[in-house]
């Protein structure tokens, strides 16, 4: 049985239809990526495997349990982090793992060994107030709370949003030793870049998955070839190739564009169809796709 | 903050909420100035109830000074008033009341009410050479049991202090719910295993504490600044407090788990707590209310509480008199939290 599986769950806010249809599930000891822009879906898909929320159609089971019948189970046997910080940020950062250990009946000491690692870190500001940390010892902190008891599942909404990128390396590199530890984790995330990291994404939009896969799967089902281009007048060029009949779609990419293009073509043939005056440091590459242009190429779809 | 502020108010409130009715402004219109109208001013005077803001002549100057709040009551003494006195007519006086301000208005008129019929019997006697033990008259005299020197501090501190307990404790806890809900900590504790009973327990024992601590600090201040008096049981008033509180405690509680923002939590607070005062019996007495609304008293947990901590202190009544009051402030109490458990949801 895996460790989370939803069916066909639909939930709607009053007239916004937050999720449409959602089913995945996830393995024990995996690393699952749910990306998506604010917005998607995402949280609201936590809350109801959370069972914070009911779902209006469609079945869920976390760990074995079924989210609506046996949701005093799942509580004892899922750690969850909200996106946004949920501890009581008046309690020192020892009194809030000490609080959430009593809750579920535990000790701090009992489970020590799973939150060694990460508490190691924050240890010598233990008697700091929770809400006088950075922003990283804070996920570090709200992750050690989520770990206390044990939990066969983890559910960490959006951990590493505001949270500089040297902390951001150190949560996800944490996040692989406790998926080798069999806990199956599953992890939003807005940002791209972070989706390499899991070991199966779900790409989500307007509450609907687009595509589910690893990393690499979802990479090679970019359908067209793909090109970086940069000029030094880059938003001229812009429109310049998106009137272009080869054009697929030109989008700005920090600053490169990238081009897709139905057919291939090589880079003197793009070359070729501009004017290169316009342009004298025009610089044009073939390149692999990455998660984000799979994403937008998606998202033009839908 | 929390302790000292309401001891602040305890001070403050029992000094300035009095119903006594002192220094009414009166202005005299002495049209005859004769042996008998001064006597009667002095005799005016000479209480501390009156202010005298005027001798004057013209009615139409006093009225002038009652429009500009100089005065509360015009007492006009007509021309020729001794001689038609002592003639054995009936001469009559007039008594212009500013009714503004009803207190003042009614007890002000009848202190001077009582002035002058006695000051007219005392002539009577004099000029007429009626002895007054001829007289077979019902003499009135009166004691008041349980506040013999009407001290009004002895009847407003009790009440007042359990005004204030019931007060801080529902904002308190009207506040607190709805705060974890807005910082979002309400969320991580969901999903947890914890119950909710025992969620509205953590939430009820520190206030309860509190609200005790409050009334401890509260009749240690009334018994030093205003030598109230402890007649009952202290044990006993300790014990209904701490009912009463767990159920004020759930009420608020209950506001809280429906308030979605602290804003809307404080101002349905408000509202409930206004009701509760000004149905109290705290400044006007329930047994002067409507029907329906004594009735209605009986769901307010604040006019048991002062019930009771008058009772208690004032009368010395002991558990058996107090069975009503116990037995509805219980009931509401298992009400109000039961209701507020039962209304915690975890789940949305």
């Amino acid at each position: 049985m895996p460790a989370i599986e939803v069916n066909n769950t639909s939930r709607t806010y009053g007239k916004v239809q937050a999720l449409n249809s959602i089913s995945l599930s996830v393995e024990y000891g995996e690393l699952f990526g749910l990306i998506g822009p604010d917005g998607a879906g995402k949280s609201t898909l936590f809350r109801i495997l959370t069972t914070l929320l009911l779902a209006d159609t469609g079945t869920a089971s976390v760990a074995g349990h079924d989210v609506v019948q046996s949701y005093r189970q799942i509580r004892k046997e899922v750690g969850y982090m909200p996106g946004r910080f949920s501890l009581y940020q008046d309690l020192t950062v020892e009194e809030n793992l000490r609080f959430f250990a009593t809750i579920f009946n535990t000790t701090i000491e009992e489970n020590y060994n799973l939150i060694k690692d990460i508490y190691e870190q924050i240890e010598p500001f233990k008697k700091r107030p929770a809400g006088k940390l950075s922003g990283g010892m804070k996920q570090k902190l709200a992750l050690s709370c989520a770990l206390i008891h044990k939990p066969k599942v983890l559910f960490l909404d959006e951990p590493t949003t505001g949270v500089d990128a040297v902390s951001r390396q150190e949560f996800w590199d944490m996040l692989k030793n406790l998926k080798e530890k069999g806990i199956a984790i599953l992890v939003s995330t807005p940002y791209m870049d972070e989706a390499s990291l899991c070991d199966r994404i779900a790409l989500i939009q307007s509450g609907k998955i687009l595509q589910t896969d690893t990393p690499e799967e979802i990479v090679k089902s970019y359908p067209s070839p793909l090109y970086a281009i940069r000029s030094n007048n880059n938003y001229e060029l812009l429109k310049v190739l998106r009137d272009k009949n080869y054009t697929k779609s030109a989008l700005p990419f920090g600053e490169y564009l990238h081009l897709a293009t139905h057919t291939s073509m090589g880079v003197d043939e793009i070359i070729s169809t501009l004017n290169t005056g316009n342009y004298p440091d025009l610089e044009i590459k073939p390149i692999k796709p990455d998660i984000e242009d799979l994403f937008l190429e998606l998202s033009r779809e839908v | 903050m929390m302790t000292i502020l309401p001891i602040f108010q305890l001070i403050v409130l029992s000094n300035a909420a009095t119903n006594e009715v002192k220094e009414v402004k009166i202005i005299l219109l002495d049209h005859d100035l004769s042996e008998i109208s001064r006597n009667l001013t002095r005799k005016i005077t000479a209480s501390d109830h009156f202010k005298l803001t005027g001798s004057l002549f013209s009615k139409k100057q006093a009225l002038e000074k009652m429009q500009a709040n100089e005065a509360d009551i015009i007492l006009e003494i007509p021309n020729r008033f001794e001689k038609e006195f002592i003639r054995g007519e009936k001469p009559a006086i007039q008594m212009l009341v500013n009714a503004i301000n009803g207190q003042q208005a009614t007890v002000g008129s009848g202190y001077l009410r009582n002035i002058i019929s006695t000051y007219s019997q005392d002539i009577l006697s004099e000029v007429h050479w009626v002895p007054q033990s001829n007289h077979s008259s019902i003499s009135i005299s009166t004691r008041y049991w349980y506040n013999p020197l009407l001290k009004y501090t002895d009847f407003m501190v009790p009440g007042i202090l359990a005004e204030l307990t019931a007060l801080l404790t529902i904002v308190l806890t009207a506040m607190n719910v709805v705060r974890e809900r807005e910082i979002g900590t309400i969320e991580q504790i969901n999903v947890t295993p914890i119950k909710k009973w025992q969620f509205i327990m953590g939430k009820l024992i520190p206030f309860l504490c509190v609200g005790m601590f409050i009334m401890t600090v509260g009749l240690t201040v009334g018994k030093i600044i205003f030598h109230i008096p402890m007649a009952g049981s202290l044990i006993l008033l300790f014990v209904y407090a701490f009912v009463n509180i767990i159920a004020v405690l759930g009420f608020g509680l209950l506001i809280s788990n429906f308030a979605d923002t602290q804003q809307q939590a404080i101002f349905v607070a408000f509202f409930f707590i206004l009701i509760f005062i000004l149905m109290s019996g705290l400044f006007t007495p329930i047994e002067s209310m409507p029907t329906w609304a004594q009735h209605l008293t009986k769901v307010n947990p604040l006019a048991h509480f002062i019930a009771v901590s008058r009772k208690v202190l004032m009368k010395g009544s002991g558990f058996v008199d107090l069975t009503s009051e116990f037995a509805y402030t219980l009931i509401l109490a298992i009400v109000f939290n039961v209701s507020a458990i039962w209304s915690y949801k975890k789940q949305e």
